[in-house]
């Protein structure tokens, strides 16, 4: 499995970590090279500095042959950029944007990308926590991706 | 008409003052408060001192009834984002973004936004126009990914010069429209004779420029450093 993770932070790193120990072949992007720290030691995947979202760069990294994309920088609308080029122009089958703003998240769903939204998760969560029902809105959110992923992925 | 412009930048700042001179209802939205207080300042209570990305204040700014949302930041991405949410979020008829990397010209409009301005390509049309290292001149990208309108100045020495068009074998999808010559356009037809001085409006995909460079013009000069 060749997976692109555009964003080297947190959770770009996490993921980048966690699906190379899996065995992925993993490739992280990030414009600077300092993100790379929050990698493992030996992560044996490629970390390349780079402007997730410019077409050719993404090109020149394979991503055209990738089979999950993920767009997880701190900016919103460049990972809506990014996740769109990988989609619209590379084809790449399984493309999912990190997009915090629930507005912004909600409309680019209707729009046919694959979307996480950490602000519904954890406002779900901390308020399932307290005891409220939970938002339908955002288990579906989560929910429909994580499905479809899942009934989906094969072992790498 | 209603217009809402996102960006106070310079050009969104001169934007709205022509639009309100000639009578339209505009409302400027600029995240930067600082920027939103000066513009306030000189043009009064048109400026929202919001962030247009943000769905919740493109609403607030009355989206759901605009006519046109104009997205004229220096980030390609919020551009992109701010039309896209206009479109199809808010249903705006008429969306415009600025964009400033050539690259995302073409995607920009793939991706729904109905007019891309990008000043970038326009600054390098007027270069080009002045420089006389004779090569295709970009005059516009067509909504339809890789096709590109191109002009191309026919020389003596041009291998296209003193043939028919018929006999130039340019690449499969590919064609010349018009010749102008002597400041006189008219249509390419395959018996045209190509001349000297002619100029030539081809469309041309955006893979096969060079081909099309080499058959008509031929190939480029060395760059003479003054």
């Amino acid at each position: 499995m060749r997976t692109i993770i555009v964003g080297c932070g947190r959770v770009g790193a996490g993921l980048a970590d966690a699906l190379s120990r899996a065995g992925h072949d993993v490739t992280v992007i990030d414009v600077s090279t300092q993100a790379f720290n929050r990698l493992n030691a030996d992560f044996p995947g490629q970390a390349v500095r780079g402007d997730g979202t410019d077409e050719d760069v993404l090109r020149r990294l394979g991503a055209e042959q990738a089979d999950y994309f993920f767009a997880l920088t701190e900016g919103d609308n460049r990972n809506t950029l990014a996740a769109q080029i990988a989609q619209d122009a590379l084809h790449v089958p399984h493309v999912i944007a990190k997009i915090n703003d629930p507005v912004r998240a909600a409309a680019y769903r209707a729009m046919g990308l694959a979307v996480i939204c950490r602000t519904t998760i954890m406002v779900d969560t901390l308020s399932r926590f307290m005891g409220l029902p939970a938002d339908p809105g955002a288990g579906d959110l989560v929910a429909e991706v994580v499905v479809k992923r899942s009934d989906e992925l094969e072992a790498p | 008409m209603f217009i809402i412009i996102v960006g106070g930048g310079k050009v969104g700042y001169y934007l709205t003052r022509e639009l309100l001179s000639s009578g339209h209802e505009v409302v400027l939205l600029e995240k930067d408060p600082r920027r939103a207080a000066e513009i306030t300042h000189e043009i009064g209570s048109v400026v929202l001192n919001r962030d247009g990305c943000e769905g919740k204040h493109l609403a607030a700014a009355g989206a759901n009834r605009a006519s046109i949302v104009a997205a004229l930041t220096g980030d390609d991405e919020d551009n992109l984002v701010v039309c896209q949410m206009a479109k199809h979020h808010f249903d705006v008829p008429r969306t415009i973004a600025r964009v400033n990397s050539t690259k995302n010209e073409a995607l920009f409009r793939k991706l729904g936004v109905d007019e891309v301005i990008n000043p970038t390509r326009i600054a390098l049309g007027a270069i080009e126009q002045d420089i006389p290292v004779h090569d295709l001149l970009h005059l516009a990208q067509l909504s339809t990914g890789g096709l590109e309108l191109v002009e191309a100045q026919i020389e003596a020495e041009s291998p296209a010069a003193g043939r028919l068009a018929r006999d130039l074998a340019l690449p499969e999808g590919c064609l010349l429209f018009v010749v102008i010559r002597h400041n006189v356009a008219q249509a390419v037809r395959s018996d045209t004779t190509l001349e000297p001085g002619d100029k030539l409006v081809a469309l041309s995909r955006t893979d096969c420029q060079d081909e099309v460079r080499r058959l008509l013009i031929g190939d480029p000069e060395p760059v003479a450093n003054a």
